[in-house]
């Protein structure tokens, strides 16, 4: 009940100071020009422009939505430390973990709201059009609710920084620091890694493993080689290409993305002192 | 009666400064209780600690006999009411919607808001945003969201603080209104004088130690308490008066027509009798107690000779 109150209470907020708008707006904008400007690769041929569009905004979103996740949850907690409001929310007869689980879930619905909205209008587009196939429809299903599951992953990230430290700012930071760990870095780094190795240690199941210890990776590899059409259009098909692993082993994965830095917020949560 | 909250030898400490230090106060229920003492003497330590914000690193708190930062500090919580010290809302909200939020969070409905903000005099900004409020706005909707659910304890820190005189006649009314609706009420503060006639206990605390604890008379007792007289003389006869006081009484300000004297409150039936001695001489006499403010002074002074 409560977490429900404080999950509400965030989307109040984030629909008052134009969060939601924004975000979905920012969506929508990139989805559909992708759409409307993306023929460019495949021309006019009959290909399935809702496969070949749900690669492109596949790579957008791994870029894009965690910065986004971030930017949402940073300040869930220190902000209202440092504004003097949690003072008081804590006076109410609310458990910790709850308001830390009301906003997670609060801000993951508003990013869920965009990128539905925001992607949605992309697909819608294409339907119109009659270019979108069946098969990628799953795709594009998939391709969103993995983008909403990524988002609440960094949303849960952004609110661990947000319980683990005094100030705004440094929050701030280190939110910038798991973005670019986790999209930017972690891959240059383990592909240095291939480099050097030359496949001496690190055999196929380590490097899956490696893959799997970022939501990032996990997020790719669902979306570009999972399914067939995806993995045709994406270039990641191919005769050496066996790497792929099941899908729900993916969603378990990303499901484990999302929890682990939620509980280890409303354990940080617990023992801070406000 | 059980007291409806307790602190029992607790101590607090925030790295090496120790903010509380073995603190045995009790509020009993029904009462008013002026928390004083100047700022970092621990007012504010001793909220949160009741609130179970912190946890004591000794000793034990309890509020309506659970430990309000266990695991059954929640259902502690939802008989309590508290106004923070520099109260701050979301500025995007509007008074009733806050209100709204508040009232659901402690299972409350929301219907009795309006006149709780009726109440605290904002009603006609209920459906402004909380950021066109003025500092005395949000502070009066602080105590509406404290109100919410009637609750048994009422936790008030530094409610007059940055208020015009006005507003802070407000609180000391809304204080006394509580008190006669049978609440317990907690009211931390530095305004010593205003706040001691609303209260009916007082608590003082000093660098982290509770220094005492009572009634206004019996912290009075307890600070070998003085009264103060002022007397009209006939002109050019002060000398005469002087000579004639009983010991241990000082005069602090004397001219041609007047004295001003301090004495022993043990000693003041003698040193009327002798005033009216002489009666002639002795035109008037005025006296008056010290006040919370004069005793707070000595209790702060004599620690800092001891230590």
């Amino acid at each position: 009940m409560n977490v429900w109150l404080l999950a509400l209470q965030e989307i109040r907020i984030g629909l008052r100071n134009r969060w939601v708008i924004a975000t979905t707006l920012v969506l929508g904008a990139l989805s559909l020009s992708l759409v409307l400007l993306g023929s460019a690769p495949t021309g006019e041929v009959k290909a399935d422009s809702l496969a070949i569009v749900v690669v492109s905004l596949a790579s957008l979103t791994i870029f894009l939505i965690p910065l986004i996740a971030l930017l949402l949850s940073f300040d869930a907690i220190v902000g209202e430390q440092e504004r003097g409001t949690l003072i008081l929310l804590l006076s109410y007869p609310v458990a910790r973990w709850q308001v830390v689980l009301g906003k997670v879930l609060g801000q993951t619905a508003i990013l869920a709201f965009a990128t539905v909205v925001g992607y949605g209008v992309a697909a819608a587009a294409l339907w119109l059009r009659g270019e979108a196939g069946l098969e990628s429809i799953g795709a594009f299903a998939m391709m969103v609710l993995s983008s909403i599951m990524l988002g609440a992953t960094f949303v849960a990230i952004g609110c661990l920084a947000s319980t683990l430290v005094r100030e705004r700012a440094t929050a701030a930071g280190l939110a910038v620091g798991a973005w670019l760990f986790f999209v930017l870095i972690y891959d240059t780094a383990v592909l240095g890694v291939l480099v050097a190795d030359q496949g001496r240690i690190i055999g196929e199941r380590a490097l899956n493993v490696l893959l799997l210890l970022n939501p990032t990776d996990v997020y790719r590899l669902l979306n570009m080689t999972a399914t067939e059409s995806a993995s045709i259009y994406s270039g990641m098909a191919g005769p050496g290409d066996a790497a792929a692993l099941p899908i729900p082993v993916f969603m378990a994965a990303l499901t484990a993305w999302m929890l682990a830095p939620l509980a280890l917020a409303i354990i940080a949560f617990r023992r801070r002192s406000v | 009666m059980d007291p409806i909250a307790r602190w029992a030898g607790v101590t607090r400490r925030y790295g090496k400064i120790v903010a509380v230090r073995d603190v045995e106060l009790a509020l009993p229920p029904g009462a008013a209780t002026a928390l004083v003492g100047h700022n970092g003497a621990g007012k504010t330590t001793l909220i949160k600690l009741l609130l179970g914000l912190i946890r004591p690193d000794a000793g034990e708190v309890r509020v309506a006999g659970a430990d309000p930062a266990g695991s059954r500090g929640a259902e502690a919580r939802r008989c309590l009411g508290f106004l923070p010290e520099n109260v701050a809302f979301h500025g995007a909200m509007t008074g009733s919607e806050l209100m709204a939020f508040y009232a659901h969070l402690k299972g409350q409905p929301s219907t009795r808001n309006a006149g709780l903000l009726e109440q605290v005099g904002i009603a006609h900004a209920a459906d402004r945003r909380i950021s066109t409020y003025s500092k005395g706005m949000r502070q009066r909707l602080g105590i509406a969201q404290a109100l919410i659910g009637e609750p048994r304890l009422l936790l008030l820190d530094e409610p007059t603080s940055g208020l015009d005189p006005a507003s802070r006649a407000d609180v000391f009314q809304l204080i006394d209104r509580l008190r006669e609706s049978g609440a317990t009420v907690l009211v931390s503060t530095h305004a010593l004088a205003e706040i001691e006639h609303h209260v009916d206990r007082i608590a003082i605390m000093h660098r982290g130690a509770l220094v005492a604890a009572g009634t206004l008379d019996d912290l009075r007792r307890g600070a070998q308490a003085e009264v103060r007289l002022r007397l009209r003389v006939q002109r050019c006869h002060t000398g005469q008066v002087l000579e004639r006081l009983p010991d241990g009484i000082h005069c602090v300000r004397r001219d041609d027509e007047s004295l001003e004297l301090v004495a022993p409150a043990a000693t003041r039936m003698t040193l009327l009798r002798t005033l009216l001695a002489m009666e002639g001489i002795v035109l008037d006499v005025e006296t008056s107690d010290v006040g919370l403010a004069q005793i707070y002074g000595r209790l702060v002074e004599s620690i800092g000779e001891s230590s």
